[in-house]
């Protein structure tokens, strides 16, 4: 294991916790990206403005890092687990109020039952199934 | 127009620590959910980090009258674990187990140019507006 990778995912991590604190101070909300992307889905009037700046923000860091460091190109897996996954994470992460980031920082952060719960939820089958696609089911995706 | 500044900071502060951190490339997320792998703890380092900042933070902002730029804080009110809460939570965590990828760095990767990566952000925001018209059929009590 080298140190520099870890020390680079501690500090974006440090990162990724201080824009979540950043605007829970600035503007007292919870910075989670399903929330704040599917609360544009189908947009509210009144509401509009912070949710297209935030993505707008999110969308320009990532032009940063394509510049600085790349993005990756691609992802494995067919198009059909690609499509599956992504329908799965929309609804899901919805239907569960939160992700990584509402339920796994802010959540976690604030000592929110609901969202140890469920950060220990999906990371359980996260871990499950990449267990049976990887270990099990290997190649038939 | 300062709310929207504030949320395009943030979300540009966030992206950076996806990037910084190694979240944004699905292979990272996967050999951390790997655990009968080559399993990489790096993950867990982002996490600790970003929660760590959020929760020593929060202590002392959620002690404030009202956030900086807001008249109050919205957070989550609902406190029960429900059956909504650890199936939405299933469901991200099977999809972040098939891809990789979860909501805030799916779209910070859509601007690096990867099909893969647009096929994802498209299907899952399928799923999003699909939860939004679930929610309008059968809403949370």
């Amino acid at each position: 294991m080298q140190l520099l990778p870890l020390l680079a995912s501690l500090a974006g991590g440090l990162l990724i916790g201080a824009a979540s604190l950043g605007l829970l101070a600035l503007s007292g909300r919870v910075a989670g990206i399903s929330g704040i992307v599917g609360g544009l889905l189908p947009p509210q009037r009144g509401d509009l403005d912070w949710r297209l700046g935030f993505l707008a923000g999110l969308l320009g860091g990532g032009l940063l890092l394509q510049a600085l460091v790349g993005l990756p190109d691609g992802v494995s897996g067919s198009r059909a687990v690609l499509i599956v996954g992504g329908l799965l994470v929309g609804f899901g992460t919805r239907l569960g109020n939160g992700c990584t980031s509402g339920h796994g920082v802010c959540g976690i952060g604030r000592a929110s039952p609901r969202s140890f719960a469920a950060v220990l939820t999906f990371m359980s089958f996260g871990f499950l199934t990449v267990f049976l696609t990887r270990h099990m089911f290997g190649g038939l995706l | 127009m300062r709310s929207v500044l504030i949320a395009f900071a943030c979300g540009l502060v966030f992206a950076l620590g996806l990037g910084l951190s190694g979240m944004v490339d699905p292979r990272n997320v996967l050999a951390f959910l790997d655990l009968a792998g080559a399993w990489e703890p790096n993950l867990m380092l982002v996490l600790g980090g970003a929660v760590g900042v959020y929760a020593l933070g929060a202590r002392q902002v959620l002690a404030w009258p009202r956030p900086w730029d807001g008249l109050r804080f919205q957070l989550p009110t609902r406190r029960k674990l429900d059956p909504r809460l650890l199936i939405g939570a299933a469901m991200f965590g099977v999809g972040w187990g098939l891809t990789g990828l979860c909501p805030g760095p799916a779209l910070v990767g859509f601007v690096g140019g990867s099909a893969d990566i647009w096929i994802f952000v498209a299907a899952m925001l399928v799923g999003m507006a699909g939860f939004s018209l679930f929610n309008r059929v059968a809403p949370a009590r």
